[in-house]
């Protein structure tokens, strides 16, 4: 069967069902589609208020060094400067962080990393404010930069709380237990940037009562709003955050290292205070993922079963801890994979150094490790002369398996019938009957590349995440359901991120009370919060505090009419705006039912709860997990060791798809964003300063760079705990995908390919040196 | 409080406008332009300086644009050779028309980039701006192209391109490049870059290499690995002395093999040996620089003859 063939019966099987028009299950279109194609979207950068200043950061040319004395007194006189704030103009709280407060609003003492805040300016002009911060004169006293994560442990402490962030010795099963076989491997992830398209803007705007409006692009409104209050030193309700249109969020896309200067502005001068990022800005302060070292040693028996498993894991998480304490327990307690293993130790800590700051990006620890043990499973394979696949299907794990940290897995997990169907798929075929000119080559279209010199390799990942926080945080998110003249809308503190969320609470209102026209409001503190948009919470707990509250609008809605005609409200039911009963008898409309009225309703969905993992990482530390299959075919030149991805087949297990459109954009962009942590994507630094902050330095996949991705599989096996049985999509693309075109490429070249991004002297082949 | 749309004039990374743009229709309107402002900046394309102005790094008091000039947005024919208009951008030096007369150029310019760029970059922008990674100067150093250059009162006179790039004659103050004086050689020409990436991007390491049949000929130029582009003149002697001229330009296969190593090596030599005699290796990535560079002319040479 040729590959179109394949493809078509794919998207036939797809859409065989009749799919509706709109609720659950539909392909429903974004409401702000056409306003985000056509330009007139709005995003936080083009926010404007009578009157507004602007504003700039002074950051640090240096990765580490001590702060003699800070000068503003240059700037103050500039024409057109309105006010200079630094360390000393922080009225409340001088630290803040997510988990732990350890990261200065600006910096005092000691700058630790390259672009660290230490002063900001407003102006009544961009340029004038950044003229000014540049005239600010601080004198440093340059230290050491402890760049080197292994070095971490010696150095002296870069922080007051010390450079050891969290340390887990993950001890599970039987120490002495030895396979027949040994394999082991170092392995080295790069920094990959969340290089949102837009940059870090907002616009802080004095209020009447002493209290801020912050206007950012915030994905996490509440926690932002609380960290500046207790920086401004006011009462919560006294600062408000305003999300405006997120310009692309895959991690924390937020750096509050400008949001928190730009409110202290605006208090400070009682005007409006805007600020823009420059490219370079955005890459020297929002947060990055971890690099990480890891070492392994996978011990397995004759036939390739795994007996044990051996990790060192260290992440490097620059100078403050923000969210690495997450990425370590994600790491460590997926550092087997998807794969049965009794005998696991793990030991992995999470490090201070002055390298740029880490934090949340999707995928955080579970893709670092993916690339390491699937290398490992690689290793294995070739040393058994064991197929990579069929070695895979010896190990994979299923429901009712355990996790190294002793929690069983309890969601559907798949994972066997997800690897069969990437393997059992067509393979593309081999150019060799095209001519030539219609092959892309490794290189690109105009590019050195030549069909002599290129090898075909296929190799497999397979990769998992944990859904929501782990480790015992609270999840929860209360959204809010009004009816009123035969229309729905949703108020709901989780902000829409491009992920699809508002599209999402639309189909599930429409799914639950019949009604088309949903509209979502736009978010904002007054309302309860929701909490970040991230690890899939958003379609779990936001779309199930929807659900929730909607159910009960419709129980509101629908009591009178059963109490009149008595019969359960069950029995009725509700679609295209009419009421009808199950045999037909009533019949009525919901404008009609209403009489006026307007309903509201508010509910909650907190998920049950999680445990933190132990001095030896055992605890349930997850509420659910989801898992991916994905066999990549690559093409390499190998000679120039460039590398073009030809083909990534996908199976995800997705526990039910709510929206197919949004599903499949989901899990391409997912893909792609894996493809650039593969092959290109690493915020280079020397000696601790960034090299290249910039679109050209630091290459982001274009369409070429981009393969075919085929959705071979969506396994839909509901969870049931999940609300609507649906699992996260976003993020274990972005985690299996680096594994597999690594495995691919390996296959090409015989090549070891233990470090990510893959540089193209590692895909070279080299005969005699 | 209000959000603006459309209207984007509030960016912050918005440049202050320059005080004065002048757009002259002639080359002599332009450099009388630049004599009456001598702070001004004469702007083609604007896809380098343009990032410059935007980071702050550059200021200019005045633009001088010199897009309107449509005596520099062409070519024309002249004694053997073209005289190609520094206004050319990549985009139209990329098309088929002008792939027929210099085909190494037209191959530079399709890779210089994304279409946005190609449609704004220009020739003479590439010369002026001089970055290591620029495309078309490998091949205008294999072709031993010369520059027209523009100075006031109508005074025209003609450097090489090499002597530009290398430093040795310089631009003087209210000079444009006017032209770019290329022979026609009426042979197979190739470019060759590598990126590490299928999309575009700068290069790592690109060659040129040229055929001239009347001179029998080969001229070579290894670009993006040192500031200006290196020419192997040794390797290109040596290889075109084995070429069968006469028989369909025939060469053994070992020849070209070795041609690429011999370029690689010219152009990456090995470290001077220490007083005892031993040689340091190269760095894996430099060895690796030169092996990309070994691959690149090999391959070069061997699209050329075949």
């Amino acid at each position: 069967m040729s590959n179109e063939t394949a493809t078509t019966t794919t998207v036939e099987a797809a859409s065989a069902d009749p799919s509706p028009q709109y609720g659950l299950g539909a392909s429903l279109p974004p409401a702000e589609a056409r306003a985000k194609t056509e330009g007139t979207f709005p995003y936080a950068a083009d926010l404007w208020a009578e009157g507004l200043l602007w504003a700039a950061v002074l950051r640090s040319p240096h990765p580490h060094a001590r702060i003699v004395s800070i000068d503003t007194s240059h700037a103050l006189q500039m024409v057109g400067v309105r006010a200079v704030v630094t360390h000393e103009d922080v009225p409340g709280s001088a630290m803040y962080g997510r988990g732990t407060a350890d990261r200065p609003v600006f910096a005092s003492e000691v700058v630790r990393h390259h672009g660290e805040p230490i002063a900001a300016v407003a102006a009544d002009h961009p340029d004038t404010a950044r003229m000014a911060a540049a005239a600010v004169i601080v004198e440093y006293e340059v230290l050491d930069p402890v760049t080197d994560p292994e070095q971490a442990f010696e150095a002296e402490p870069l922080h007051p709380d010390g450079n050891l962030i969290r340390h887990i010795p993950l001890r599970h099963g039987d120490s002495e237990a030895a396979g027949e076989i040994v394999v082991e491997g170092l392995y080295r992830i790069g920094r990959q940037d969340p290089a949102p398209i837009g940059a870090e803007a907002g616009l802080a705007v004095p209020r009447p009562d002493g209290g801020v409006e912050l206007y950012l692009a915030s994905t996490d409104p509440h926690a932002d709003r609380d960290t500046a209050a207790a920086c401004f030193g006011l009462e919560p309700e006294r600062v408000k955050v305003v999300v405006t249109g997120v310009p692309g969020a895959t991690a924390d896309r937020e750096d509050q290292g400008f949001q928190l200067p730009l409110g202290l502005l605006a208090l400070k001068t009682g005007c409006p205070v805007k600020l823009a990022a420059t490219r370079e800005e955005s890459f020297l302060g929002h947060v990055h993922r971890h690099p990480t070292l890891l070492r392994y040693r996978h011990h397995a028996d004759a036939e390739g079963r795994l007996v044990k498993v051996e990790a060192q894991i260290l992440l490097d998480a620059g100078p403050y801890a923000d969210t690495s304490s997450q990425a370590l327990a994600a790491a460590v307690s997926f550092a087997c994979g998807p794969y049965v293993v009794p005998n696991a130790f793990i030991e992995g800590w999470a490090v201070r150094t002055n390298n740029p700051p880490s934090g949340h990006v999707r995928g955080e620890g579970a893709m670092q490790v993916c690339a390491a043990y699937e290398a490992q499973m690689d290793k294995l394979a070739k040393k058994l002369g064991i197929d990579p696949a069929e070695l895979r299907l010896r190990n994979v794990m299923t429901t009712g398996d355990v996790l190294p940290t002793g929690q069983s897995v309890t969601c559907p997990a798949p994972v066997a019938e997800l690897l069969q169907a990437v393997r059992d798929f067509p393979l593309p075929a081999l150019p060799k009957d095209t001519p030539e000119e219609d092959w892309l080559l490794p290189g690109g279209p105009e590019g050195a590349g030549e069909p002599g010199a290129v090898r075909r390799g296929v190799g497999y990942g397979l990769g998992m995440v944990h859904m929501l926080g782990a480790e015992g945080t609270d999840e929860v998110s209360t959204a809010t359901v009004k009816v009123h003249d035969g229309v729905a809308t949703v108020l709901c503190a989780a902000v829409e991120t491009g992920q699809g969320f508002t599209t999402l609470a639309r189909q599930i209102v429409q799914e639950t009370l019949g009604i088309e026209e949903v509209h979502v409001a736009s978010v904002d503190t007054d309302q309860p919060p929701a909490g970040p948009g991230c690890r899939g919470r958003h379609t779990w707990v936001s779309g199930g505090a929807v659900e929730r509250a909607a159910k009960m609008v419709r129980t509101q809605l629908l009591q009178p009419l059963a109490h009149k005609f008595g019969m359960s409200t069950e029995l009725l039911q509700i679609t295209d705006g009419k009421i009808t009963s199950y045999d037909g008898v009533l019949s009525t409309t919901v404008t009609e039912a209403l009489e006026g009225k307007e309903l509201w309703a508010t509910a909650q969905c907190r998920p049950h709860p999680t445990e933190p993992l132990d001095e030896a990482g055992q605890g349930d530390a997850f509420v659910g997990m989801a898992f991916c299959a994905i066999r990549a075919v690559v093409d390499v030149d190998i000679e120039l060791g460039s590398v073009r991805v030809v083909e990534l087949a996908l199976a995800q297990d997705v526990g039910r798809i709510l929206n197919p459109a949004q599903l499949t954009a989901r899990i391409e962009a997912g893909v792609t964003q894996g493809v650039g942590a593969a092959l290109t994507e690493n915020l280079r630094t020397a000696r601790g300063l960034v090299r290249h902050p910039d679109l050209t330095g630091y290459a982001l996949p274009t369409a070429l760079d981009t393969p075919d991705i085929r959705i071979v599989e969506l396994l839909e096996e509901r969870d049931v705990v999940a609300p609507f049985g649906a699992k996260s999509v976003s993020a274990v693309p972005v985690v299996t995908t680096p594994a597999a075109i690594a495995s691919a490429v390996r296959a090409a070249t015989g090549r070891p390919v233990n470090r990510l991004p893959i540089r193209p002297q590692a895909a070279v082949v080299t005969t005699g040196q | 409080m209000g959000q603006r749309e459309g209207e984007t004039g509030l960016t912050t990374h918005a440049p202050q406008a320059a005080q004065t743009v002048t757009l002259p229709v002639s080359l002599d309107e332009a450099v009388a332009a630049l004599a009456a402002m001598p702070a001004a900046v004469p702007v083609a394309g604007g896809t380098d300086l343009m990032t410059s102005v935007n980071s702050g790094q550059l200021r200019p008091a005045a633009l001088v644009g010199l897009g309107r000039i449509s005596e520099i947005r062409g070519w024309q024919y002249q004694d053997g050779h073209a005289l190609l208009g520094a206004g050319l951008t990549h985009a139209r030096m990329g098309r088929p028309d002008f792939a027929a007369l210099i085909p190494a150029l037209a191959a530079a310019a399709r890779a210089a980039g994304p279409p946005q760029i190609r449609n704004a970059g220009t020739l003479g922008g590439n010369i002026a701006s001089a970055a290591p990674t620029g495309d078309a100067l490998p091949v205008l150093a294999a072709l031993e192209a010369t520059l027209i250059i523009a100075g006031q009162g109508g005074a025209r006179r003609e450097i090489p391109v090499s002597h530009l790039l290398a430093g040795v004659e310089m631009l003087r103050a209210g000079e444009l490049i006017g032209y770019v004086r290329v022979p026609l050689l009426h042979a197979p020409q190739v470019f060759l870059k590598a990126t590490g990436r299928t999309g575009p991007g700068r290069a790592l390491a690109s060659v040129s290499l040229v055929l001239d049949p009347a001179r029998r000929g080969v001229r070579c130029a290894v670009g993006a690995i040192a500031p200006m582009p290196l020419r192997p003149l040794e390797a290109e002697q040596w290889v075109a002395s084995l070429i069968d001229w006469d028989n369909n330009r025939a060469i053994v296969p070992e020849a070209r093999d070795a041609f690429g190593e011999y370029v690689a090596a010219a152009c990456i030599p090995d470290p001077v040996p220490a007083e005892d005699g031993s040689v340091e290796p190269l760095p894996p990535a430099v060895l690796h620089l030169r092996r990309t560079v070994a691959a690149l002319a090999r391959r070069a040479l061997g699209r050329a003859l075949s």
